[in-house]
């Protein structure tokens, strides 16, 4: 029976529903004498520390070591990109930026420590805004720009041109598990992290940096994590380094563990961005040029924001052929947390502003949305700005036919259109949206992955790879990987922790490819195996190797089968070596960050999403009636898995469009800093009917067992839901562009709809914050 | 367990899946906490506010509801919005209880059958959510995904976890079943003293007034949903607490044709069973309030007591003229809702002085309607919250009006010249034309997070118009 492509429950499902999977702050009980982390906190967003005298904390009983920029051996730094995140800061530069750490024998004992620490500070101007950003010329790189074409010359020839403006709200990754690691001293004198970590390796490259020893004396390794959604791509990493700096310093185990109010404070968010433009468009809706400008609000440090720009930068035109495009890029620096990596990694942001882009022009024009979004579909044939042929390009239609056909996309706007006539104070819109989503890591070098995959001589396997699991189902799928590779069941295969002493200079477990590229890892080394165990196993049988087939837990050629524990057993015996590493590097891409032209992506991931809404013309607030989704998954390789995140990756979008707002006040203080006052998605949010198709004929050759990333594309089928919105407050009015700024919360909904009626600009009034990121 | 033992004791005493545990009293730890440290670690903090439900875990309580034959029933709650003590004399079940030695629970089985979890961190409290509903005494039909409705999920968008509740039917006769079958223990007294910290819990009102009274430092607490939070997040810690949960006079309920009394500490998922013929508002008001797993502790003399500008209870009660019956050493007296609220988090109670109960008079309105504007439609806190109570005399026209706001002022408020606009007019949109010009004239809210203060005056306004729409509409349809 195939293994891959069975709609097989979660690896460790059964962990989830006893309680009995353990994350990294469940071990505490395993280390006696372990030592708890707290900080002392700055109270501005942008000071110089004058003084620090943490020696008052030392009075505090339970209280036993403080750590400060003095007990750093090696550097004082956890940036990756650059080095630019002092652990311990002489200028502080977001709200609540740590200063130093307190170490108690309880939490308790820590805080009231870290309450002591006398700190002076000499408070700096802080800039909070992308606007303020841009007066103050404060951004942390050059201008990356992309140009295809001479969108000037084409803007002007252009029967019909308009300028606008769309400000995109951050999010915040509300991962339920927050930062959490545990270091101690190893038997010989290194040093273990057990850390919430996406990429291990990393972790012990920023813990091995501050402790300025070499990376072979820390290990770090991932059990599992409470979510992550790109949270923990670098930023677990100044958690570890604090944690394996207080191990070094009282040489006992030292967890640190953030509080959910200190984790949406201290760490970074989807980066909120500001989109100017002008588009040039003929009559019939097909756009002419696009001259585009993202800012983005990047925070405090660089973090991944060059490579989160450059996604959105390739991403802005997302399934549409612009003739003439001019997108330029700015990271600018503020005084916030240090805006990080979030599923879609700046594809969202690009791809929301084309959205709305032609939204404007099918309002202009008044020509239906639909319309105006297929005229512009790439073709067979068409390349993207940065010079990639839109492999698949067909998809597009096939996808987009298929659903509006499923969805009754046109019966239901003629039964909207009903209904909105009839209801003056409620009315119903509809959309569909398309997705067109690059898979690979655009550093080239990041596209490479091992494993090591170990058997045992019962016939029993242990897989190694340099993911991490974080809910999304890479250790599912590399179980089946691996048990179709070897042809033996799912039950002989555990799947082991990442710990970076099995596989050494991992990539992050992001950008969709974990699957795609540990996965082929597996298969590779699992191809070595079979190919020692073939000779062996011919010989038992009187076969001839070529006829070997692994398959239900047996070895056969032919009729004659035998126990694949037996044909192990006999390999032994005969001293072949019954491990492998495999080994895996995407092939045939290649990019300049010079010029931003190249082949970033090995494919695209597709899909599509009609979405329905009703909204309360009194209030602003809405409800999204039904949502269809078809989308490209390639051949499933786990189609419970793979449902599972593309509903959750639609919901988590909807999320961040609609209802999740970051609002940070005049002095950089976050005031959305807990479940209270930050909403994610609950009940309430689920489409009342909600469908959820894979496209069908959708292998895609090349990549392991025909399967497609699927982790952060579906994310934006919820711009259907924005989409939906925009048409629905249209129906409030007489027709006009519908401006709308991201997220769609009910206030600016209310507005929109009061625009919308009276057709005069109404000043948009925003909250209390300075910015609503 | 007897409460005598725990007398003037340090040590808190309750069972835990069965078992008897003993634990030492401290006024900032958390039941989580204390599982946590046992290592009983399936309960997770996720927010440690409340919100998120990761901690969920159920107590066993007594039925009220009279439906099903049992006594008992399970009842979710956060566990991280419990402090140690208050879990004096409970019984508890934690996820680690469910699963037999080989097979998973149905509640388990069904989650994981349908992808119910991905990450897994929130997984155990949606278990323990569903668990408590998968056992609720006359359940029919399949289980209730609202009951989940105290549990987020950021992972699953939570279609599976729906449909693995949907696909659940009727629970077996197992021990959990038995457990049911018998009474869930009495909540008795209790008084517990160390290093400072002094927990107690009286048995009688008298006893509460006299404690109270003889120290002025000590905080009055029921569900402590609000109280804990301080201490979670804020880091506020309390050397003497006085829990109301084993007072009788402040868990009555009382129904006769001239009022409705409802005891100050009943938990508020206790009203709606309580009061079988409660109007459909109430019922509206209570889907809308915090969520379940807060419903099971939170309290309206607590959700009351905290004067929050933007509590859920005040407006409606405020709409149907709601009063508070205050007891004190020098006695009892009822005041009107309406005089309760003196100024922001400012209450008219006096020193030693608590809230026993509400009383709603009768008849109830003709028209009432609650409205809650918040960012999310479920578990939110309101950006305005309001109740509007109107009834018309045989002409139409407009004889008694209730106009009742939270979200706009410093306190919860009804706004009385906007209610005089009505009276006498014929129910109309002219009407209420005129008073949303008052209410626009005589509101000042503020802005913050939650919404502008343009928005808020805007709400209220709105929110009359679309009271009077609805009823017109619903008129013409």
């Amino acid at each position: 029976m195939k293994i891959v492509g069975q709609a097989v429950p979660h690896e460790s499902a059964r962990g989830h529903v006893t309680g009995e999977a353990l994350y990294t702050d469940d071990l505490l009980s395993r280390f006696p004498g372990l030592l708890h982390a707290w900080p002392v906190l700055s109270p501005h967003a942008h000071a110089r520390l004058l003084k620090l005298d943490a020696a008052p904390a030392l009075d505090e009983p339970g209280v036993c070591a403080i750590l400060t920029g003095a007990d750093v051996p090696g550097e004082n730094d956890s940036g990756a990109a650059r080095h630019d995140e002092p652990l311990f800061p002489a200028e502080i530069m977001y709200h609540q930026q740590p200063v130093a750490w307190v170490l108690g024998e309880t939490l308790e004992a820590a805080r009231l420590g870290a309450a002591r620490v006398v700190a002076e500070y000499q408070p700096l101007h802080p800039v909070l805004t992308i606007e303020d950003a841009i007066l103050a010329g404060s951004f942390h790189s050059p201008p990356m720009r992309i140009v295809r074409g001479d969108s000037q010359s084409a803007l002007a020839s252009s029967p019909h041109r308009f300028e606008g403006e769309l400000a995109i709200g951050g999010q915040e990754h509300f991962y339920l598990e927050t930062q959490s690691s545990i270091a101690w001293l190893d038997e010989s004198g290194g040093i273990m992290v057990e850390s919430s970590t996406q990429h291990p390796s990393e972790t012990q490259e920023i813990v091995a940096r501050a402790l300025g020893i070499a990376r072979h004396q820390v290990t770090v390794e991932c059990l599992r994590m409470g979510g992550a959604f790109g949270g923990k791509e670098v930023q677990a990493n100044p958690y570890s380094a604090i944690a394996a700096l207080g191990a070094w310093k009282t040489r006992r185990p030292v967890r640190v563990r953030l509080p959910r109010f200190l984790d949406m404070a201290l760490t970074g968010k989807r980066h909120p961005f500001l989109a100017r433009f002008s588009a040039g468009f003929d009559h019939d809706g097909h756009i002419l040029a696009l001259k585009l400008v993202l800012y983005s609000d990047a925070g405090w440090s660089l973090d991944l924001s060059e490579p989160v720009m450059a996604r959105a930068l390739f991403h802005s035109d997302n399934c549409y052929f612009i003739p003439a495009l001019d997108a330029t890029g700015l990271i600018c620096l503020t005084h916030k947390t240090s805006q990080t990596a979030f599923r879609g990694f700046g594809g969202p942001q690009g791809m929301l502003v084309i959205e709305d882009v032609l939204d404007r022009i099918a309002r202009t024009l008044s020509l239906p949305p639909e319309i105006v979004r297929e005229r512009n579909f790439y073709r067979e044939g068409h390349s993207t700005h940065y010079g990639q042929p839109v492999k698949d390009a067909g998809r597009i239609a096939r996808i987009w036919n298929q659903l509006k056909e499923t969805s009754n996309l046109v019966p239901r706007r003629a039964e909207i259109e009903r209904y909105n006539a009839a209801h003056p104070h409620r009315k119903r819109g509809i959309a569909i949206t398309p997705v067109k989503f690059g898979i690979s890591f655009t550093a080239t070098m990041f596209n490479q992955a091992g494993a090591l995959v170990l058997i045992y001589k019962d016939g029993s396997v242990q897989v190694n790879h340099g993911g991490t699991e974080m809910g999304q189902g890479l250790h599912t799928k590399i179980r089946q990987i691996a048990a179709e590779s070897l042809g033996v069941p799912e039950s002989a295969i555990r799947i082991m922790p990442p710990r970076t002493d099995k596989i050494p200079n991992t990539s992050a477990t992001a950008a969709s490819a974990s699957s795609d590229l540990n996965g082929a890892a597996v298969v590779d080394a699992c191809s070595q195996l079979k190919a020692r165990l073939a000779p062996v196993a011919a010989g038992l049988l009187g076969a001839d190797a070529s006829e070997i087939h692994f398959a239900d837990g047996n070895v056969s050629a032919g009729n004659k089968a035998l126990p694949f524990a037996q044909v192990v057993e006999a390999a032994y015996r005969q001293r072949i070596p019954l491990f492998a590493q495999g080994f895996y590097r995407t092939p045939e891409i290649h990019y300049d960050p010079q010029t931003m032209q190249g082949r970033p992506f090995y494919y695209f991931a597709y899909g599509a999403a009609v979405s329905e809404v009703e909204i309360d013309g009194f209030t602003g607030e809405y409800r999204v009636l039904r949502t269809d989704i078809l989308h490209d998954v390639g051949e499933s390789l786990s189609p419970l898995v793979d449902r599972g995140q593309v509903e959750g990756g639609f919901i988590q979008g909807l999320g961040w469009l609609t209802l999740e707002e970051l609002v940070w006040d005049s002095q950089g203080r976050l005031m959305t800093n807990g479940a209270s006052t930050y909403k994610l998605p609950a009940w309430s949010e689920l489409p009342q009917e909600f469908h959820v198709e894979f496209l069908t004929r959708a292998a895609e050759p090349g990549v392991v067992f025909g399967s497609k990333a699927v982790g952060e594309p579906p994310l934006m089928l919820a711009i259907s839901v924005r989409e939906a919105l925009r048409d629905a407050i249209a129906a409030f009015g007489s027709g006009g562009v519908v401006a709308l700024d991201s997220p769609a919360t009910l206030e600016r909904v209310f507005w929109a709809v009061k625009r919308a009626r009276s057709r005069q600009p109404v000043r948009e009034l925003s909250a209390a914050g300075v910015s609503n990121g | 367990m007897s409460s005598s033992r725990q007398l003037r004791s340090g040590q808190v005493e309750f069972l835990v899946n069965g078992e008897r545990v003993q634990a030492d009293l401290s006024l900032h730890t958390t039941l989580l906490d204390f599982l946590r440290s046992r290592d009983l670690t399936g309960a997770k903090e996720g927010c440690a506010e409340g919100e998120c439900g990761a901690c969920a875990v159920v107590l066993v309580k007594s039925n009220s509801s009279a439906s099903g034959a049992a006594d008992s029933t399970f009842s979710p709650i956060n566990s991280c919005l419990m402090l140690l003590p208050m879990a004096a004399g409970q019984e508890i079940y934690t996820v680690e209880a469910l699963a037999g030695s080989k097979d998973l629970a149905a509640v388990q089985q069904a989650m994981v059958d349908h992808g119910g979890s991905q990450c897994g961190y929130c997984t155990p409290g949606f278990v323990m959510s569903l668990f408590a509903e998968y056992y609720r005494p006359g359940r029919t039909g399949a289980c209730d995904p609202h009951a989940m409705a105290g549990n987020l999920c950021r992972c699953t968008g939570y279609r599976p976890i729906r449909d693995a509740a949907l696909s659940l039917a009727a629970a077996p006769e197992d021990s959990f079943c038995e457990r049911l079958s018998r009474p869930a223990p009495a909540i008795d007294s209790v008084e517990l003293e160390s290093r400072g910290s002094i927990f107690q819990r009286p048995g009688t009102l008298a006893k509460c007034l006299a404690l109270l009274s003889a120290d002025p430092q000590a905080r009055l607490v029921a569900g402590a949903t609000d109280l804990v939070v301080e201490s979670n997040l804020r880091g506020r810690r309390f050397s003497h607490l006085i829990s109301v949960e084993a007072l009788p006079e402040l868990r009555a309920f009382r129904e006769d044709e001239r009022e409705v009394e409802l005891g100050a500490a009943l938990a508020l998922s206790e009203i709606p069973v309580l009061w079988k013929d409660a109007p459909q508002v109430l019922r509206d008001w209570m889907e809308l309030f915090a969520s379940p797993l807060i419903r099971n502790r939170a309290t309206l003399g607590g959700n009351l007591a905290t004067a929050s500008p933007i509590g859920d209870s005040a407006p409606l009660l405020l709409a149907l003229d709601a009063q508070v019956r205050l007891a004190g050493t020098e006695g009892e007296r009822i005041i009107p809702l309406a005089s309760f609220f003196t100024g922001y988090r400012q209450t008219a109670l006096g020193p030693g002085e608590l809230i026993v109960s509400i009383l709603i008079p009768k008849p109830l309105p003709q028209n009432v309607r609650f409205f809650k504007v918040a960012k999310r439609k479920m578990d939110d806190i309101s950006t305005v919250a309001a109740a509007f109570a109107i009834n018309l005399d045989s002409n139409g026209r407009v004889a008694r009006a209730r106009l009742a706001y939270g979200g706009v002022a410093p306190v919860p408020l009804r706004v009385l010249q906007a209610e005089e606009a009505l009276l006498g007019g014929s129910w109309d949109e002219s009407v209420i034309q005129r008073a949303q010009k008052v209410l626009e004239r005589t509101l000042k809210p503020i802005s913050d997070h939650r919404g502008s203060a343009a928005y808020r005056l805007a709400m209220a306004g709105s929110l009359l118009e679309k009271f009077w729409w609805e009823q017109h509409e619903e008129a013409v349809a």
